[in-house]
């Protein structure tokens, strides 16, 4: 890859929507993000196959606006695939034909290889062999795994094989775990295969707080999130420096278009990242961490908010 | 079906083989295995005379290195597996794919059993471990229930292992870092699940706190057991109520489905805690190769007998068992 300004100024991606929203407002998200400053959308149900706002003629349709309106589309997956019914529509997803496909297990990566494709940040690539071995079967792009840190990414782009695109998530509640076990039923006291679509209530996953009342993780269905929100954004600079060619921000469901304009502005170099990350504090649901890229617990918050 | 029992050193080990396992699984004395805990598990030396007791006894030995090495620990894990091979070891259990890569091109005799750190809840990803690394049989997450698990050995490429007896993960394995969120270690990558170094027992006016990198995880009145703070069977707030919000302090206790193993297919079970005494471990290996012989004997009419039962409710966590994932119920 040639060392180019140009090829320094990462592109702005947009993660899957982790939550289960009423197909109205994921409609209604994705239209105010096909004019949004965003360079990659990526669509689907990454969580629960139960959630069934939207079916998959719906997420393609959703792709073509935002295709229309000038976004990489790239289709994601399941991170936890038991079900038959979740491998047949995982293979429908994987044989679409028109738009690159995510895959956030080593069952989609199977189903993959041999065709280019995306590794996801559930999928654990850990060190260069790791990477270099899926490059060899079709890996244009990986996203790096969220507990690991900037140390660790630098020996990662050393090795990096040529024409595989690094990913960095740097925005959103933390993925921390997956479970058989459905905690937002729980909460409710429900089980799993009765489940009345509980997540919908919870637009941003439902908070766990630990009994002196710290707001500790956030529960969405099978998946157990980090109630902080990841902010590495004044860490650009050094994700520039490392040749980091996406910065990946998640979907929340308040003050999306400004979390997207205060990334894109800074990645510009309209406004400082101290600066940005100061306004994207205000628009967390509970505050902000990124112990993770330092190399510490990922619940701490090494640079202070500063509100 | 197989009797896979836990040696975190050599008199484990012993206890093991000398009370009917059909294999043992070990690690090194380091971070390249998830029971990372400091005086557990074997110097090449100790893990020689350990494969020597056990082949002695027509038991085989399994040596797990699964967690995720880094770029700059890789030469470590290599060398690991180099040794491994050295010593003869009946399977290496690993998780990592650049792992998987290096022994199965460097040690093409070596026969490779997926860890349940690789995550494979899926025959799709069998057939990916085994179309790369050849690998020969699979360990599977703690999150399939039993019709589950059955459709999975339908179409699996490889043997199966099941988890059977001891703590219970409610996360997928190698998928779940909520110890490195409050400790900054987790299993993938320091080999260890909210490790003591980050413990702390607090006592309070009311009793005793139990917090795990600063977090409280349990709070206990003056008088009651105090467990381990693992992170993930705390008591927490969800809305207005105070619970184990992710699992109660119990253990797995796969017994009664003996037979639904059997029936689906299942090669071995797994009895987890290398962290545990070697009493722990004689016990529990006695007690389950009495029942897989009775199984044995009269399949149709297995049913844990009371005083098994009995036997391994003393030495659970929390002395409450489950079945788990395994009843679809639990999910």
């Amino acid at each position: 890859m040639s060392d180019t300004n140009a090829a320094r100024t990462p592109r702005l991606s947009l993660g899957p929507i982790s939550y289960y929203w009423p197909k109205e407002d994921v409609e209604r998200f994705y239209a105010e993000m096909a004019d949004a400053p965003v360079d990659i959308v990526y669509l689907g149900e990454t969580i629960c196959s139960k959630r069934n706002q939207l079916r998959y003629e719906d997420w393609l349709a959703i792709a073509e606006r935002l295709e229309a309106a000038g976004k990489e589309v790239v289709l994601s997956t399941l991170s936890l695939l038991e079900a038959e019914s979740e491998l047949l529509r995982l293979r429908a997803i994987c044989d679409n034909g028109r738009y690159l496909v995510e895959a956030n297990d080593m069952g989609a990566v199977g189903l993959l290889q041999g065709r280019p494709f995306v590794v996801g940040h559930s999928v654990n690539v850990y060190n260069d062999r790791t990477l270099a071995l899926l490059a060899n079967q079709g890996c244009k792009r990986w996203v790096l795994p969220v507990e690991l840190t900037h140390e660790t990414l630098a020996q990662m782009q050393q090795a990096r094989p040529a024409g595989v695109e690094t990913e960095v998530l740097a925005y959103g509640r933390l993925p921390l775990a997956y479970s058989a076990r459905c905690f937002t039923a729980r909460a409710r006291n429900l089980p799993k295969d009765d489940c009345r679509y509980a997540c919908i209530d919870y637009p941003d996953g439902l908070v766990l707080s630990t009994q002196d009342d710290n707001r500790f993780l956030a529960l969405n269905g099978i998946q157990t999130q980090s109630a902080s929100t990841l902010d590495l954004l004044s860490e650009l600079p050094r994700m520039r420096e490392l040749g980091v060619d996406i910065v990946r921000i998640s979907p929340q469901s308040n003050g999306m278009g400004q979390v997207v304009e205060l990334f894109h502005r800074a990645i510009a170099g309209e406004m400082a990242p101290e600066d940005a990350s100061k306004r994207l504090a205000l628009l967390m649901p509970t505050g902000p961490c990124d112990g993770y890229w330092h190399g510490a617990a990922g619940m701490d918050a090494q640079r202070e908010a500063g509100v | 079906m197989e009797l896979v029992c836990p040696a975190g050193n050599l008199p484990s080990l012993k206890a093991a083989v000398d009370n009917g396992a059909s294999a043992v699984y070990t690690g090194f004395r380091d971070d390249t295995n998830a029971r990372h805990f400091a005086g557990l598990n074997f110097t090449p030396e100790k893990l020689t005379e350990g494969v020597r007791y056990a082949r002695r006894n027509g038991v085989r030995v399994f040596i797990a290195l699964n967690t995720y090495p880094r770029p700059d620990g890789f030469t470590r894990w290599e060398q690991a597996v180099d040794r491994a091979a050295d010593l003869g070891v009946d399977a290496l259990i690993a998780a990592d794919l650049g792992v998987l890569d290096y022994a199965s091109r460097t040690h093409p005799q070596l026969n490779l059993h997926l860890s349940v750190q690789g995550s494979a809840t899926n025959y799709e990803a069998l057939r990916y471990y085994q179309q790369h690394f050849g690998i020969r049989r699979a360990v599977l997450p703690r999150v399939l229930s039993m019709s589950q698990i059955r459709h999975v050995i339908e179409q699996s490429p490889v043997e199966i292992e099941v988890f059977a007896f001891g703590s219970l993960c409610v996360m997928v394995e190698g998928r779940c870092i909520l110890s490195s969120y409050a400790t900054g270690r987790s299993p993938n990558t320091y080999g260890a699940c909210s490790p003591a170094s980050h413990v702390e027992w607090i006592e309070t006016d009311t009793g005793l706190d139990t917090r795990l990198g600063g977090v409280l995880i349990q709070r206990h009145p003056k008088g009651e057991n105090v467990g381990y703070p693992t992170l993930c069977k705390g008591t927490f707030q969800v809305g207005e109520n105070t619970y184990h919000a992710i699992e109660e302090p119990t253990s797995l206790n796969a017994m009664e489905l003996v037979p639904d193993l059997a029936a689906a297919g299942v090669k071995a079970i797994k009895i987890e805690g290398r962290q545990r005494s070697p009493v722990y471990v004689g016990q529990v290996t006695k007690v389950w190769r009495q029942a897989l012989d009775a199984f044995a004997r009269d399949p149709a009419n297995f049913k844990p007998r009371p005083e098994w039962t009995a036997a391994l409710g003393k030495v659970s966590e929390g002395a409450q068992t489950t079945l788990g994932a395994y009843h679809r119920p639990w999910q």
